[in-house]
């Protein structure tokens, strides 16, 4: 059997957006065993939200839910009705993690709140993930990813460069703001993981996703809290020099800061010329004395070349450059097969696809596609029976009564 | 339950030391997680090498602006010393760094650290159970491992960049955001390994891509494409079946709120709130599916009145009635904002020189553990005296010959 970077560590996802099944998703692709709840009338949101396959929508057909749920395992359960909430209990008595999204207060309410399952599972990391949190004037206020991006500061930034301001501020791609909220959660719950460890302790955990945003563009507040220099929109500016720019067959990231990379730039749009020209042949002197200038040859270079040769060329003579890829292009890259981050595994309904996987290549605890993402309610049995020790009787009534 | 600054706070990974190469953002950023946790983080530099540090804002060099606000945030908490690696005396300190460490971060082009002696298979002799990331650009392996990048150029390969934009716009380069990210997924990593080590005792090495750290924020899009073999693009703030959903003008100079309407009830609150004018009840708005339809015409309607409130009056109107809006929050918001202040999102920390810095507190509230920012960044070489003198024993005079010299 391979190592896990978690192996041992149990979890119960109880979870309805993106984010905390994200984090949950995370921790599961690292080995700790994901028990997963749906709700019985109809199960996780993701399972209604595309792409579905071949267009045809259906709850095990989503890619969306299907990437989120690898390696878990899934249950029915509504701990809204007092026998699913005994059953919920049960469930969190002896796991390391819980990590839930309902509103603040919607978990005491029930009856399942940190203080309340504490007092059995001292031991539990209990992770609560919300808009803005579970404390401040916010913390009702309803946010769908449109407005917790937005409201978590990048969005402001976006697409920055823009002459005028006669267009909104933007969102990041899909749901990218829900995936980077639940990689923040994650964090946290690996660090408290730890200290589980040392101490034999849980603890409580409070993740706003708008301040889970916000760390991701830490550098911008600094600079207005500490030099008092606003950042409007307009001062926002693209690359002084470069950029993301039009070529022959799409788009390329022409993207530099070191003189080297400058002159090798120069040199492969042919012009040595400009390298020995005084006024020229640093970044910071381009841009200071000819910028416009300079900006047009780069712009009449791309545009006569495709984005394959731009790339290429840039990076084999020691520039810097990348391609603005397509998810095809990412699929298809050769970079990206060598490495073989798309990872392979068959669904029961939808089939086999290759998966995205992870950024980190652990050299004793690889990340494996192990299990692809559960039918709904595919472990009633294994875990209501088998390891709660019911029986299948039981299970039926359950069913019957909406419980499960 | 969730009051924090306790002073009987513990420091989750009070038992971890870090010997820190990481000098760029990603890097520094993924170092400052276990900082900003309680590991102790040794961050080591070179003082022949700054240029290449992020301590020069060379986004700018030819600003005037005496601190970068990159550099900062980004190494608040750690120790900081001198050392060149090209002396055998250097290299000799190093390892004896490594003999006493938990983890050592770099991020340099893969093949840098073993050419300065320092590669897993020398520091794994060394230290079996040693955790190392190498947290390069496109990883240690494949046929663009030794290419160059930067954020924009990860965010464009991790075809992230593809995906954010107007519909009929270019791509957008989402400059540091895709090193902040790369930095948290490598930190998530060590979190990992460490977790690991503790229950096993084993060490290991991670090669880490930060252009694939940029592809999980598109997994959905990707999904597409292995599915349908569809290339998804550029949306704008457009949702693939919610209307509206948009930002929207309000009154002042460039100030936006966004709206996103999701259910029946909340489209009649909108609608409430606005005094449901003729239009609402005009048959192209009818329902979900009309209002999706036809939602350029429905985001000029909503505009037209958007444009005569307050973005936060209104968010407050709003949230009220049921209807998530929030406004696009620019960094003076964020600073200002009372739900923000609030919950202690920004700190404040004491600088010799700049005297009081002003950042983010770090977003994982943990209620037993909390990470907090207890110093600023190190000058170059503050922490040498403690490092080489209280932590491998050094003596006073020995630590001076090693600086004249400029081994340190």
């Amino acid at each position: 059997m391979t190592k896990k970077a978690l192996g041992g560590v149990k979890l119960v996802e109880f979870c309805s957006e993106l984010a905390g099944s994200y984090s949950c998703k995370i921790l599961a692709d690292l080995g700790a065993e994901v028990i997963k709840i749906e709700d019985p009338r109809g199960g996780d949101n993701a399972r209604r939200m595309g792409p579905f396959l071949e267009d045809i929508p259906h709850p095990e057909r989503s890619g969306l839910f299907l990437y989120l749920n690898t390696n878990k395992l899934g249950i029915t359960l509504n701990p809204q009705k007092a026998a699913g909430k005994r059953i919920f209990e049960e469930l969190v008595k002896d796991i390391d993690i819980l990590v839930e999204d309902n509103q603040p207060g919607v978990m005491q309410d029930m009856g399942l709140g940190y203080e309340q399952l504490q007092a059995t599972n001292p031991r539990l990391i209990f992770t609560s993930i919300t808009p803005f949190g579970q404390t401040g004037p916010y913390k009702h206020y309803k946010a769908y990813h449109l407005n917790m991006f937005h409201a978590g500061g990048e969005g402001y930034l976006l697409p920055g460069g823009q002459d005028s301001l006669d267009r909104p501020p933007l969102k990041a791609a899909n749901w990218a703001g829900e995936f980077d909220a639940g990689l923040q959660a994650a964090i946290a719950i690996l660090e408290a993981l730890y200290w589980q460890g040392l101490s034999g302790s849980g603890q409580y955990i409070d993740i706003s996703k708008q301040e889970a945003l916000m760390g991701l563009y830490m550098s911008e507040y600094p600079r207005y809290l500490n030099e008092d220099g606003y950042i409007g929109r307009r001062a926002i500016q693209g690359q002084a020099l470069g950029g993301i720019l039009p070529c022959l067959d799409g788009y390329v990231a022409v993207i530099f800061f070191e003189d080297r990379e400058w002159l090798a730039l120069l040199k492969v749009m042919g012009r040595p010329d400009l390298a020995e020209d005084e006024t020229f042949n640093t970044r910071t002197k381009a841009i200071l004395n000819r910028r416009e200038e300079a900006q047009a040859y780069i712009l009449e270079w791309t545009m006569s070349h495709t984005k394959e040769e731009i790339y290429h060329e840039i990076q084999k003579n020691g520039g810097s450059c990348g391609i603005v890829l397509t998810p095809e292009g990412v699929v298809n890259s050769e970079q990206i097969r060598a490495r073989g981050f798309m990872l392979e595994v068959e669904h029961p309904v939808a089939g086999k696809f290759r998966y995205p996987s992870v950024p980190y290549r652990f050299s004793e605890t690889p990340v494996k596609l192990e299990r692809a993402a559960p039918l709904l309610g595919e472990y009633n049995e294994e875990i209501y029976i088998n390891r709660l020790g019911y029986s299948r009787e039981d299970l039926v009534r359950f069913k019957g009564a909406g419980i499960v | 339950m969730f009051e924090q600054g306790d002073s009987n706070n513990k420091s989750g990974l009070s038992n971890v030391r870090v010997f820190d190469f990481a000098h760029t953002l990603s890097g520094s950023t993924c170092s400052v997680v276990l900082a900003l946790m309680g590991a102790q983080v040794i961050k080591v530099e070179y003082k022949g090498r700054l240029e290449s540090s992020m301590r020069v804002d060379r986004m700018r060099p030819w600003t005037t602006s005496r601190v970068s606000h990159v550099f900062i945030p980004t190494n608040v908490n750690k120790l900081g010393i001198t050392l060149d690696l090209k002396y055998p005396e250097g290299l000799e300190l190093a390892k004896r760094i490594v003999k006493i460490s938990n983890v050592v971060t770099a991020s340099f082009r893969p093949g840098v650290m073993d050419k300065l002696g320092m590669g897993y298979s020398v520091l794994r002799e060394i230290k079996p159970d040693i955790i190392m990331i190498s947290l390069s650009g496109h990883g240690g392996t494949g046929p663009e491992w030794s290419y160059r990048g930067y954020a924009g150029i990860y965010s464009s390969l991790g075809g992230l960049s593809e995906l954010v934009g107007y519909a009929d716009s270019p791509p957008t380069d989402t400059r540091s955001s895709a090193d902040f990210r790369a930095g948290l997924y490598g930190a998530l990593a060590i979190l990992a390994a460490l977790n690991h080590w503790q229950r096993t005792g084993e060490g290991q090495f991670i090669d880490f891509s930060q252009r694939e750290a940029n592809i999980p924020p598109v997994a959905d899009a990707i999904m597409d494409y292995t599915m349908n073999r569809r290339n998804q693009s550029r949306t704008g703030n457009r949702d693939s079946a919610m209307a509206p959903h948009n930002c929207y003008r309000c009154r002042g100079e460039d100030r936006w709120i966004s709206i996103a309407v999701g259910t029946e009830e909340e489209w009649k609150a909108l609608c409430s709130v606005m005094g449901n004018p003729d239009w609402s009840k005009e048959a192209q708005f009818s329902d979900e599916d009309r209002r999706w339809q036809n939602q350029d015409e429905l985001d000029k309607l909503i505009e037209a009145w958007t444009i005569n409130y307050d973005r936060f009056e209104l968010m407050e109107i709003l949230q009220n009635a049921g209807v998530a809006a929030m406004p696009s929050f620019d960094s003076k918001d964020l600073c200002e904002d009372r739900h923000l202040k609030e919950r202690n999102a920004l700190s404040v920390v004491e600088h010799p020189e700049l005297g009081k810095y002003h950042l983010l507190s770090p977003p994982w509230k943990l209620l037993a553990t909390p990470p907090k920012v207890t110093k600023c960044f190190p000058a170059l070489g503050e922490d040498n005296d403690y490092v080489f003198g209280e932590l491998l024993g050094l003596s006073t005079q020995e630590i001076t010959r090693l600086k004249k010299k400029g081994v340190i």
